[in-house]
């Protein structure tokens, strides 16, 4: 057993959610640069210009790149051999994520209750935190700061089966038809398919963590990525949906064995300002 | 790239096409949706604004808190379709200009048809490049909307485009069909879609 105190849990976190909101990892940076390269549209490109231009002033000067700093969520890879001394990891998770808003001049977006006390909680928190036990004694924590605009576009439906690649296909791209603009193109789309109704939005926000660039290890997968993100960006939505060769950056999927009537599909859009941040204790 | 000096005048308003890139400079009022129902609350009971209605241009933005020194956090806009409930009304108030992204409703739309209203796209997640445009930022009422309050803010050059022009043409709708037919043109998306039976629709949010 290893013991980890939650003070540094705190202070890890903090920083993390300054690091994320000032700094574009460099991925998204990267393929932001290469859809300069391939974007037609002379406004598109004025565009692109001013967000990759952003995203360096914001790292350079240490503000948020964008003013939605997100909803803090949380993917925790607790190590069975951990022991958490002082707060639980919730708590910690936190106060973390106060800390660091307050510290960084982060905006605080979350309210009390969503129906009837809609008032600032003034803390960020809480925070969303998805655990996953692993082996061993470490403590990895993955912060990805998800603002409004691309999380209310996204979408989730329980399909037929019979309605296979192609049916997924419409839906992902209807999806990103409806959200234009408001999603801030370009956009990351996070495919989650399979496991159950409450497991697909999870596969779909984990999709998003993958690097751009990278290849899906199943190429049943890795093509239908290819095909999807070709017909999304057939749609011409383009760089903040004013039209363009540029829609999406990447379609990353993440698929779970599901039951067999079902096939549920959830699809998470992330904007441009893709951020996350990751701390190993 | 046109240059336009805020308040807007009507001229301006009437000239200016969809599709044009311009640089705003002047004074913007900033406010979200709790800011909009207030307004349009006051408007009902024929109270008066705590700012000028008439002519001016308002920005769709909830900033971050500024750091020690600056005017303002980052701001970039917000998703303008929060506000199409309270929209139409505030443009037949005087509302001359609305800088946001995303695009608005067909009762949006009709209202600044005929009362000759501009709205603007800026580039949201541009918030720290906007922020650089912003001279300074004055609360004007509403504090305890916090980051939504309504403030004033003079800004220079601030990088815009005409999203949706006073004609009613709409750069969400003319932009992404015609890229949509040069992507066919260039055989981009090939595999169309076939029309699946079955399909369950999709809820957003
Ligand atoms: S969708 Fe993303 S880039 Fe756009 S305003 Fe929201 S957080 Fe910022």
């Amino acid at each position: 057993m290893r013991t980890i105190h939650s003070d540094a849990i705190v202070s890890a976190v903090a920083e993390i959610c300054q690091e994320a909101a000032f700094r574009l990892p460099a991925d998204v940076r990267r393929a932001l640069e290469e859809a300069r390269g391939t974007e037609k549209s002379p406004l598109g490109l004025s565009i692109l210009g001013q967000i990759t231009e952003n995203a360096d002033l914001a790292e350079r000067e240490r503000v948020p790149m964008c003013q939605d700093t997100g909803v803090a969520v949380y993917f925790v890879e607790l190590g069975n051999e951990v022991r958490i001394e002082g707060l639980g990891l919730a708590e910690a998770l936190a106060e973390g994520t106060r800390q660091g808003y307050t510290e960084g001049y982060l905006r605080m977006s979350i309210v009390k209750d969503p129906l009837f006390e809609r008032v600032n909680t003034k803390t960020n928190g809480p925070p969303v935190v998805h655990v996953e036990l692993v082996p061993g004694d470490r403590l990895r924590i993955t912060l990805a700061p998800k603002g409004g605009g691309s999380e209310n576009m996204s979408a989730m439906a329980m399909l037929k089966p019979l309605v296979g690649k192609e049916g997924v296909a419409e839906f992902v791209v209807e999806t990103v038809r409806r959200a234009g603009g408001n999603a801030c193109p370009p956009i990351i789309v996070g495919l989650g398919l399979g496991g159950n109704f409450e497991r697909a939005p999870y596969l779909a926000k984990k999709a998003l963590l993958r690097k751009l660039g990278s290849v899906h290890p199943d190429p049943r997968y890795a093509a239908f990525e290819r095909e999807l993100l070709e017909r999304v960006n057939a749609t011409g939505v383009g760089p903040q949906g004013l039209g363009g060769r540029t829609t999406a950056l990447a379609v990353h999927i993440e698929a779970a064995p599901c039951h067999i009537a079902s096939l549920p599909v959830a699809v998470n859009l992330n904007c441009h300002a893709a951020r996350h941040a990751s701390v190993e204790l | 790239m046109k240059k336009i000096t805020l308040p807007l005048s009507p001229e301006d308003a009437r000239t200016l096409q969809a599709g044009d890139e311009v640089l705003l400079t002047g004074t913007l009022y900033t406010a979200r949706d709790a800011a909009h129902k207030r307004i349009c609350e006051l408007l009902a009971a024929g109270s008066p604004l705590p700012f000028e209605l008439e002519g001016a241009t308002l920005y769709f933005v909830g900033p971050t808190p500024a750091q020690p020194g600056r005017p303002v956090g980052s701001a970039g806009p917000t998703t303008s379709t929060r506000m199409d409930a309270f929209s139409p009304t505030l443009i037949a108030h005087g509302l001359r200009g609305m800088v946001g992204k995303g695009d608005r409703s067909p009762a949006v739309v009709e209202a600044m048809k005929a009362h000759g209203c501009v709205y603007f796209a800026a580039t949201g997640g541009a918030g720290a490049l906007i922020a650089r445009c912003i001279k300074s930022s004055e609360l004007v009422a509403w504090e305890d909307l916090g980051t939504e309050a309504v403030r004033r803010m003079e800004v220079e050059d601030f990088p815009v485009v005409v999203a949706i022009d006073c004609e009613g043409n709409n750069l969400y709708h003319t932009g992404p069909a015609a890229w949509a037919r040069e992507s066919e043109r260039r055989g981009g998306g090939r595999m169309k879609p076939l029309g699946v039976a079955g399909r369950t629709p999709g809820q957003g949010g």
